[in-house]
């Protein structure tokens, strides 16, 4: 039973992880850049979720507000941001680090601005849904409504984005873009503009994973540094290059902190992940389902 | 070149001891920020070493201050190492855990890398939390005394211990800045910049990379554990929550402030770094004093910092031009 | 002049110039072979012309238009399409990805489907692996497939760098008949960056001989081909 138990906490957590490992693969295939202010944008996107939710005392009137804000959020830290920096840093040392130094200083950012607009209490965005575990028979499994509605909203999200990619014209854009720019370009696609879209994409999939995921704990400026972490290695162990590997990633990083956690002690989470993926980077230096140039070059 | 290298020794040993001449007039929250200072330019110059001149990115250098502040604040309490010793142990400690980070770190690049000691800085403090003997969430006290009484007898007046934090940090840091001075001017220096340059030119010329990269990341972080072990006796003492990922987020904008290849620049950046929060605190009791603002403005500051110089200067402040012009 | 007009051109890496002050004319219609060893600097011409690169002096335009100072994106709605060397087709994409592909920015679908029709027909072999990846094509399969794309886009100037690449003589030959006859019935403008001249002279209009960035000789194909000392410089004999 405990082994279930733990199975189901991991299937939750992993979920998220698994949105945010999404986010961060979105962004990485289309400009090869790894954004460290996913966990930013994401809580900066809940922070308006959460505004909506306290005016309208509705939370799933919330939800949508904060992926439209999530995905606007990414479109102009794009647009305003990366874009000229990419084009302004061609040389120079720190013309490969210069992007990652940006969404860091984007998550400073960030996180610096939620504070002084909302403070750095916590504060509650609830959910109607309870956040107690169903009962099957006598027995209570870690596993709620609210847990369950995280891993649906997961689901659909990853439905969505592969029903896009697959079969829409928007969808061969976004992915001729990242595996080809240049080629790309002389085909006639603004891949400048489907980059700031790919970003849009990757905002929204962060918002939903905080505004579902949040209701369960706290809502604060550092209340996602887990995630900001964890998102990258669940990214990371699946491997940077591939959408699925980002699911997979998410799920083993879920539930193996859930066995972690159960079987070793609560303290050692964040040293658990740094473990996690030094084991995975050693066996597989490019991710379980990472590709090509996979952990090399930019 | 022995002459330039023994005239740079007696311009540093001079600014040292106008430094120390200086303490006498300066008070006790300025010898502490100045104690600080230095220990952020020991901290970034271990960044501008790895990233400007070996070109490999680590955002947990956070984490390998603090096992140099571990191991010297251990090999001090049971050991009974005297002060300077402890710090010895505290950079080799940590020079150690570079070397088996660089090891890795090899077979990594780019986000990989990044990644990794990510994970590194927000996992590596919370493993005190597991172990009786570093303290738990407490910590360990560091109390490394007063000054002996051979100095605070010269110079008279009073010798308080913010001054004595002074004088050791400003002993280390132009130690730590003459010995990185030198490193990259001898072959080990010009080995990185090939590397960095062009790595398949440098290949084939003889370099092997690997090594050279593992030696960067040993001897940067070892001068990140020297910072960690000063902090620790600035603070008086060492706990998780003195080394958290904000931590290493700053050092990499002191970094970059400072221009990211340009070791002058690690001053600047430290000091930029120490003073924002005054500056902001001046400015946050403009704005109204409440304190979700004075508690976040410098992190806003330093953020919008970081951005406008990756940005606009991505290079940092151009101070050493001419020698830009040199090495291309 | 309506067609591509070439002027004091210059493209300079730093201080390397790649491109020196080149210039040509190609009027509309005609199919102009720009020769010369590796290293000449045809490539470089081609990618400042499609504006992947930006050029360092002089002036080139088509149709009237400048072509500086634009995006490869935006030319392509203009008509200029550029199939560069080598890696032209995305090999992670199958064929009928990588064509349609040429058509995604266009509004006009019928005339997408139309075109996409007449690609099938002039390369049938293209449509025979429409759904496999673009990787498992062969190199004159893959060269097919990226003019095939860049037909889709209805261009008026196509700029091709070296199709003839690492394909087997008989598979040139296909590509430059299949070449000249497609510009011959669409009234196409190209421009033909060879290294395999004399397959390039035999189709073109007009030769012009790059060497190390700088214009050596210009003039119509069949006056470079009776030009002895030109033919055994760079035709080999």
């Amino acid at each position: 039973m405990l082994i279930l138990d733990t199975l189901f906490i991991g299937l939750s957590s992993g979920a998220i992880y698994s949105l945010m490992a999404l986010a961060l693969v979105l962004v990485w295939r289309s400009t090869r850049v790894v954004n460290f202010a996913q966990a930013g944008q994401a809580i900066l996107s809940t922070y308006l979720g959460y505004e909506v939710m306290s005016k309208t005392h509705n939370y799933w009137v919330s939800i949508p507000f904060a992926i439209i804000g999530g995905a606007l959020i990414a479109a102009f830290i794009d647009a305003a941001l990366m874009r000229p920096l990419e084009k302004r840093s061609r040389q120079g040392a720190v013309s490969q680090i210069a992007p990652v130094i940006a969404t860091l200083g984007i998550l400073g950012l960030i996180r610096s601005l939620t504070g002084m607009i909302w403070g750095n209490a916590y504060v509650q965005y609830t959910s109607p849904l309870s956040g107690k575990g169903y009962m099957i028979g006598h027995h209570t499994i870690p596993f709620s409504p609210q847990n369950l509605i995280i891993v649906i909203g997961a689901l659909i999200v990853m439905v969505i984005f592969a029903l896009i990619f697959k079969f829409t014209n928007l969808g061969l854009a976004l992915r001729a873009s990242s595996f080809q720019p240049e080629i790309s370009r002389l085909a006639g696609i603004r891949v400048d503009r489907i980059r700031t879209i790919g970003w849009a994409f990757a905002g929204a999939a962060g918002a939903v994973a905080g505004a579902l995921v949040t209701p369960t704990t706290y809502l604060s400026p550092n209340s996602l540094d887990l995630l900001l972490v964890s998102g990258f290695v669940a990214a990371v162990i699946g491997g940077l290059d591939s959408l699925i590997g980002a699911v997979l990633g998410g799920l083993l990083l879920g539930v193996g902190f859930a066995f972690i956690l159960q079987y070793v002690g609560t303290s050692v989470t964040f040293s658990a992940a740094f473990i996690i993926l030094m084991v995975v980077l050693f066996i597989r230096p490019r991710g379980i389902l990472g590709s090509r140039v996979g952990r090399g070059d930019a | 070149m022995r002459k330039s290298k023994a005239l740079s020794a007696f311009v540093f040993l001079a600014i040292g001891l106008c430094l120390l001449g200086l303490s006498n007039y300066i008070d006790e929250l300025r010898a502490y920020q100045g104690a600080q200072i230095g220990i952020y330019v020991i901290a970034i110059s271990s960044i501008i070493l790895l990233t400007g001149y070996s070109g490999q990115i680590s955002l947990g250098h956070g984490a390998l201050m603090a096992i140099g502040g571990y191991a010297a604040v251990l090999s001090y309490t049971y050991w009974h190492l005297p002060m300077l010793l402890a710090f010895t142990v505290g950079a080799l400690a940590a020079a150690l855990a570079g070397f088996i980070l660089g090891m890795a770190a090899a077979r990594l690049s780019g986000p990989y890398l990044a990644g990794t000691t990510l994970a590194l800085a927000v996992g590596l403090p919370s493993l005190a939390n597991q172990f009786h003997i570093l303290g738990g969430e407490q910590g360990l006290s560091f109390d490394i005394g007063e000054a002996p009484k051979w100095i605070s007898n010269k110079t008279g007046g009073d010798f308080t211990q913010y001054k004595w934090f002074f004088w050791i940090s400003v002993l280390c840091t132009l130690s730590t800045l003459w010995f990185i001075k030198n490193l990259l001017q001898s072959r080990y220096g010009r080995t990185w910049r090939a590397v960095r340059g062009n790595p398949s030119a440098a290949a084939l010329s003889g370099v092997n990379i690997g090594k050279s990269k593992v030696l960067a990341f040993t001897v940067s972080s070892a001068l990140a554990g020297l910072g960690g072990a000063l902090l620790a006796m600035l603070l008086g003492l060492v706990a998780p929550m003195a080394f958290t990922l904000t931590l290493s987020f700053t050092i990499v904008t002191g970094a970059v402030l400072a221009g990211v290849s340009n070791l002058a620049g690690s001053i600047i950046g430290a000091v930029v770094l120490v003073v924002i929060p005054e500056v902001t605190g001046a400015l946050a009791s403009h704005l109204g004093n409440s304190e979700k603002i004075t508690a976040n403005l410098p992190g806003f500051i330093t953020s919008v910092l970081l951005i406008l110089t990756v940005m606009f200067l991505p290079n940092g402040p151009q101070l050493h031009k001419r020698k830009k012009a040199k090495t291309k | 002049m309506n067609g591509l007009v070439v002027s004091d051109f210059s493209v300079s890496h730093g201080a390397i110039s790649a491109i020196n002050k080149v210039s040509f004319q190609v009027e509309k219609g005609q199919l102009a072979a720009i020769i010369g060893s590796n290293g000449a600097g045809k490539t470089t011409l081609l990618r400042a012309l499609s504006g992947l690169i930006p050029a360092s002096d002089g002036t080139a335009t088509w149709s009237g238009q400048s072509l500086l100072e634009r995006k490869p994106e935006d030319l392509v709605r203009d008509g200029i399409v550029h199939v560069s060397e080598g890696k032209s087709v995305i090999p992670e994409l199958n064929v009928k990805e990588n064509l349609a592909l040429g058509g995604i920015w266009r509004k006009d679908k019928k005339d997408v489907a139309a075109a996409t029709d007449e690609v099938f027909e002039l390369f049938p072999r293209l449509r025979e692996r429409i759904n496999q990846s673009a990787d498992t094509l062969s190199g004159g399969e893959r060269q097919m497939l990226a003019i095939g794309r860049a037909l889709i886009a209805r261009p008026k100037l196509l700029l091709l760098d070296e199709p003839s690449l690492g394909l087997a003589p008989l598979v040139i030959e296909q590509i430059f008949t299949a070449i000249n006859q497609l510009r011959l019935r669409l009234g196409l403008t190209v421009v033909l960056v060879e290294q395999n001249a004399m397959s390039a002279l035999k189709i073109a209009d007009i030769g012009i001989i790059l060497n190390v960035g700088h214009l050596v000789a210009s003039g119509t194909s069949q006056s470079l081909l009776n030009d002895s000392n030109l033919r055994s410089a760079y035709l080999g004999y």
